[in-house]
């Protein structure tokens, strides 16, 4: 080993690591900056007073704030209870609830979005005919009304609150016994001992998924893409998203992606304060024995409670889209008179996108998933062992997108790469880029702490037999971190498959993706195409999940991820 | 009123036209674009980008298939984005698409200005299309044609209740049962709304604005949310999707307000820079042929500029109905205010 030395290596891995994520980091913010100061003469802070000055513009962002707080809310109340609930009770049925959480997770906010508009549009929603029928109410009465600020915040609770969950059950289930054991030995009931002992040993897990929730809910564009029109207000990202008319204003939708950039600097800021000063209760590890409460009767309510969230984020939405998929005009309750198959012919035979989309859809998401996997492995290895200098900003460059809403990537990639020296605009590489950037965050994050968890020790044994770093991390680490390499590689692809901020601003007649076909054909309301559509992304979805994990789905990849 | 009565008499003029009431133009067969057939067929593809509904765009698409062999990749998006797309791909200088038809002509203006159009002169617009349906250098015309009138759910909304003119859709009784396309997406929307303005005033609109209207991106939907019941009248919408859908045994109603009809053209055009260039050609020719013009009438509900073409019987003769006229170059002055205006009127 006297020809480039290990070390040397690790150093070239080391910069190449660091320039890939500077590119796909700094370069799109940096056009992001200096474009929200730019004017049609030279630099001015124009934009900006625009921004805090124009109703159009504020009226949004005020709706955003209101409507991600209580989304955050909403999955904090259901995620904690669901979450103890499947971790540590004797709940029947918990293993299904974790997969159907786990598929509530897979659908894509739009699609779960237009699947409500099925159920909750106000005068022909399911459940606005149901509820006329069931209460003899006047076909001016609607109960219940999808195209509202609450409707939005509800579809966004639905798919959002899964992160939550994944948190909160997965530091229940590190809770180790010993101190609730303690806490009962002392007296405390058991009420108690769940009050006092083991809600705040999860407060930061609690907090983590709030948090996520709400950043979620303030960056997600496909579920208020198809909202917001038909309800009359706008939120952040459609309104940004609607700079981009003519005459386009990327100036200004620059500018109006700062506050989210700068919100979303100052919440996962915060966080890391909270996070850092109570991060001694982490405590324990997964030999600890879990204690599971026996709840006897009260286990009905509590499986009652998880099929309520369910049937509205699973059960109810996919009803309504195989209904749209074989009805002639959806909604309306199949009968052998109104039930066709023109809807699958038309997507299947005469729609041309379809084909072209589906292999775009999929070569994005397993190439994004396996790339990111990959420089998430090397990065989070590099971190982890500390294994060179200047980890620290490589940490820091890994974590930076997490602050960088898609939308807001996506204006800043379009600035970036419509120019020379890359002109990337136009294919599939800036979309892939964007997808590897969105998920990137939280693959590192992962395989950051998979690669924690495993004991240097059988790695240095390697060294010392000469082995390179990169081939103790080929042979030795990432055989031991098997699982966990699959539950990240699943997690990026489930993220680019929901993508669709970013794609719908990159894309180009040959690069489409389905969700981009799904939103083209929403605009002219052709939902029976769209229910078939959605549906086929969901199978191919979950089969590729299935595959990768092998085992049963996707269960592993919940119980695998680890923030 | 003058300037008024003016427009409604050019209209009818027109109208006469497009009804066959006059006899082909004589042209000389001097100057047309020739079409190398086999050079198109080398080329194999054609990249449409459109804002017709989707249903015709992918039957246009398989007849022209059936007929050369030559695969139509369709784009279907609302003129509005096409717009948006074209000039974000060429701006970036990516050539993408071939031939594009959009409902906002004004549009092509723009295009023809900043040179990205073909100039592509053929003997069947010389010699079909009244000269205000094509452009004088041969870069563009009219494609198709549709009206923007009210329609009504006759399942939800008796004949005799139903709404007569415009202004009687400011009424209390229609608040929140109203559906309407939105002219930041819809170029045919851009152009109805415009005439709607220039007919009543931005008042109108602002009136329309606190109806609490439901609202939907393409022309193109607000007829299907009709069909579904989800809205009793459309406020604004195209009159081709109601035909369609009628024609599937749906109770849609159609009213021509006495006040007038937004009626808006779609020109089609060939890019200059067109990857396919042979193809895109044929595939022009092939879209302005009598047999596809007969198509886009009967299975697409469409309207027709092209002279000697018949309608079905069942519908109102266009000669029959009071038209507002489209103004491309009044749309394009106005279509910024228009969408700040109505942003601020109904929300969006």
């Amino acid at each position: 080993m006297t020809r480039g030395s290990p070390r040397d290596f690790s150093r070239a891995l080391f910069g190449a690591a660091a320039l890939v994520l500077l590119a796909m980091v700094a370069l799109p913010v940096g056009w992001l900056v200096a474009t929200s100061l730019s004017g049609p003469h030279g630099p001015t802070l124009e934009n900006y007073v625009t921004l805090f000055t124009d109703p159009t513009l504020v009226q949004p962002f005020i709706i955003t704030l209101e409507s991600s707080a209580a989304v955050a809310i909403l999955c904090v109340l259901v995620a904690v209870p669901m979450g103890w609930c499947v971790a540590r009770t004797n709940m029947p049925l918990r293993r299904l609830v974790r997969v159907l959480v786990m598929a509530s997770l897979v659908t894509p906010p739009f699609l779960g979005a237009i699947a409500w508009e099925l159920l909750a549009a106000p005068n022909t929603g399911f459940l606005n005919q149901l509820a006329r029928v069931a209460f003899h109410l006047d076909r001016a009465v609607h109960p219940f009304n999808i195209y509202t600020v609450a409707g939005l915040t509800f579809v966004n609770f639905l798919y959002t609150f899964p992160y939550a969950f994944t948190f909160v059950a997965n530091a229940l289930e590190r809770v180790p016994a010993d101190l609730e054991d303690a806490s009962a030995i002392l007296g405390a009931r058991s009420a108690q001992t769940l009050w006092r002992i083991t809600l705040p040993l999860i407060l930061p897990a609690i907090l983590a998924g709030g948090l996520i929730a709400f950043l979620q809910s303030m960056t997600v564009f496909g579920s208020a893409a198809i909202l917001t029109l038909p309800a009359g207000f706008h939120t952040m990202t459609t309104r940004i998203w609607s700079l981009f008319q003519f005459p386009p204003k990327p100036a200004l939708a620059a500018a109006a992606s700062m506050p989210i950039l700068l919100l979303t600097l100052l919440l996962l800021r915060a966080q890391q304060l909270i996070l850092g000063r109570k991060g001694y209760v982490v405590v324990g590890g997964k030999g600890a024995r879990r204690a599971i409460v026996a709840l006897g009767k009260w286990k009905w309510l509590a499986l009652g409670f998880c099929a309520l969230v369910l049937l509205n984020a699973i059960v109810l939405p996919y009803g309504a889209l195989l209904d749209a998929a074989f009805v002639k005009v959806a909604p309306a309750v199949p009968t052998p008179a109104n039930l066709t198959w023109s809807h699958l012919h038309f997507v299947f035979f005469e729609l041309d996108a379809t084909p072209v989309a589906l292999w775009n859809t999929m070569i994005l998401a397993l190439g994004a998933a396996t790339i990111g996997t990959a420089l998430a492995l090397v990065v989070g290895y590099l971190v982890a062992r500390r294994a060179v200098r200047g980890w620290q900003l490589l940490g820091f460059l890994a974590t930076a997108p997490l602050a960088i809403p898609s939308i807001v990537l996506g204006v800043g990639l379009f600035l970036a790469y419509t120019r020379p020296p890359l002109l990337l605009f136009g294919t599939l590489w800036i979309m892939l880029i964007a997808f590897v950037t969105i998920e990137f965050p939280a693959a590192y994050q992962q395989l950051v702490s998979v690669t924690s968890s495993i004991h240097p020790e059988l790695e240095e044994a390697g060294r010392l037999l000469g082995a390179t770093r990169l081939r103790v991390l080929r042979e030795i680490t990432s055989p031991l971190m098997r699982s966990g390499l699959v539950a990240t590689w699943c997690f990026v692809f489930i993220g680019a498959i929901r993508e669709i901020s970013a794609a719908i601003l990159l894309f180009t007649a040959p690069t489409r993706t389905i969700a981009v076909v799904i939103y083209d054909l929403n605009e002219s309301g052709d939902t029976g195409s769209i229910a078939v559509l959605g549906l086929l992304l969901m199978v191919v979805t979950f089969t590729v999940l299935a595959v990768a994990n092998r085992v049963p789905i996707a269960v592993t990849a919940v119980e695998e991820f680890r923030e | 009123m003058i300037e008024r009565l003016a427009r409604f008499a050019a209209s009818t003029a027109v109208v006469a036209l497009v009804c066959g009431a006059l006899a082909p133009a004589r042209v000389s067969s001097a100057s047309f674009a020739t079409v190398d057939v086999a050079k198109a067929k080398a080329e194999g593809l054609v990249v449409f980008y459109t804002s017709v509904d989707v249903s015709v765009a992918e039957r246009l698409a398989r007849d022209f298939q059936a007929k050369y062999g030559i695969k139509v990749q369709v784009e279907r998006t609302g003129s509005e984005r096409v717009f948006q797309r074209i000039g974000q791909e060429y701006g970036s200088n990516l050539h993408v698409v071939d031939v594009v038809n959009t409902s906002d002509s004004a549009n092509f203006l723009v295009w023809k200005s900043s040179g990205w159009l073909a100039s592509v002169p053929l003997e069947d617009i010389a010699r079909y299309w009244p000269p205000e349906f094509r452009d004088r250098d041969a870069t563009f015309a009219t494609w198709r044609a549709t009206l923007s009138p009210i329609a009504y759910n006759a399942s939800l909304v008796k004949p005799a209740d139903a709404p007569k003119t415009w202004a009687d859709l400011l009424a209390p009784q229609w608040k929140s049962k109203l559906v309407k396309a939105h002219p930041a997406y819809s170029g045919s929307e851009m152009t109805a709304d415009y005439e709607l303005m220039k007919a009543f005033g931005w008042g109108y609109l602002q009136k329309l604005g606190a109806q609490s209207v439901m609202q939907v991106q393409s022309s193109t939907e607000p007829p299907k949310v009709l069909s579904r019941g989800e809205q009793a009248v459309m406020a604004g919408g195209n009159e081709y999707v109601v035909f369609q859908l009628q024609a599937q045994g749906s109770p849609l109603a159609l009213v021509y307000p006495r006040e007038g009809t937004p009626f808006e053209t779609s020109p089609a055009a060939v890019m200059k820079d067109a990857p396919h260039p042979n193809a895109a050609r044929l595939f022009y020719q092939y879209m302005f042929s009598k047999d596809t013009q007969q198509m886009l009438v009967d299975f697409g509900g469409l309207r027709s500029v092209r002279v000697g073409l018949k309608e079905p019987a069942n519908r109102v003769p266009i000669t029959r109905i009071r038209l507002f006229h489209d103004d491309p170059a009044g749309v394009l002055k106005t279509s910024d205010e228009m969408k700040t205006k109505y942003a601020q009127y109904f929300g969006t």
